[in-house]
């Protein structure tokens, strides 16, 4: 791997954790409210069902989460493994594919829910 | 011996440990987020699908396994704040006491979160 793309993954790491620090606290946020009383599927429907804000939110969301994830996993796994680099990229390149897959598939089923 | 003991006393203290919460915290998250994903996907089959898994949350036992994902999200986000500051803001000597802010503040949205959930 060529020190243009691991320097241009460092740089991907470090935006995406700029927005996942906006992006965690508003989640902190609202699992320690949504958690008073009991989580009912009904109240996660009702908030995102349509809603056009949280549905971008939760969408920049769960890509920044997926790509910080995967790159952060890809730097553990180079620096603490003997497992070839070739190998680590490859599970970094699949694994930020089926997190945004995944991350997507739920935000948009919640979105549009009922339809 | 003598260095391994070296090895482990060089790196006994606040910011080698908050560097190990950071890293550990960081592969349980993100190996927690298919689980995560998939659990709001049912929501797609129907709302009754999401509410049986909700209910099972209610057990005492996941609500405490819960607690323990919050304080680890918590101590990830502060911890990863802290970084960005060390990397991207001229040095102050306030940073010298993040490490014990993040705890701080982590064990303290966890704390919240187990107030809210009982």
């Amino acid at each position: 791997m060529s020190a243009r793309v691991d320097t241009l993954l460092w740089l991907m790491q470090r935006a995406s954790a700029m927005i996942l620090g906006v992006a965690v606290a508003v989640h902190l946020g609202v699992i320690v409210r949504a958690v008073r009383g009991g989580v009912t599927a009904h109240e996660i429907i009702e908030r995102l069902q349509g809603n056009t804000a949280w549905f971008a939110f939760y969408v920049v969301f769960a890509a920044a989460v997926a790509v910080h994830g995967s790159i952060g996993l890809r730097t553990v796994l180079r620096e603490m493994t003997p497992l070839p680099t070739r190998l680590i990229d490859s599970v970094t390149v699949i694994l930020v594919i089926v997190l945004i897959s995944m991350g997507w598939r739920a935000v948009a089923g919640l979105y549009g829910f009922g339809t | 011996m003598r260095r391994g003991r070296l090895i482990a006393a060089s790196r006994n203290h606040p910011t080698y440990w908050a560097f190990v919460v950071h890293r550990l915290s960081g592969v349980l998250l993100t190996l927690f987020l298919p689980a995560h994903f998939y659990v709001l996907s049912l929501a797609i089959r129907g709302e009754a699908s999401l509410d049986g898994f909700l209910k099972w949350t209610d057990n005492p036992l996941v609500k405490a396994a819960e607690t323990g994902l919050i304080i680890l999200l918590a101590a990830h986000l502060t911890g990863g704040l802290r970084l960005l500051a060390l990397e991207f803001l001229p040095w102050r000597d306030w940073q010298k006491s993040m490490v014990a802010l993040s705890g701080g503040v982590s064990v303290a949205i966890g704390l919240l979160f187990l107030l809210n959930a009982f």
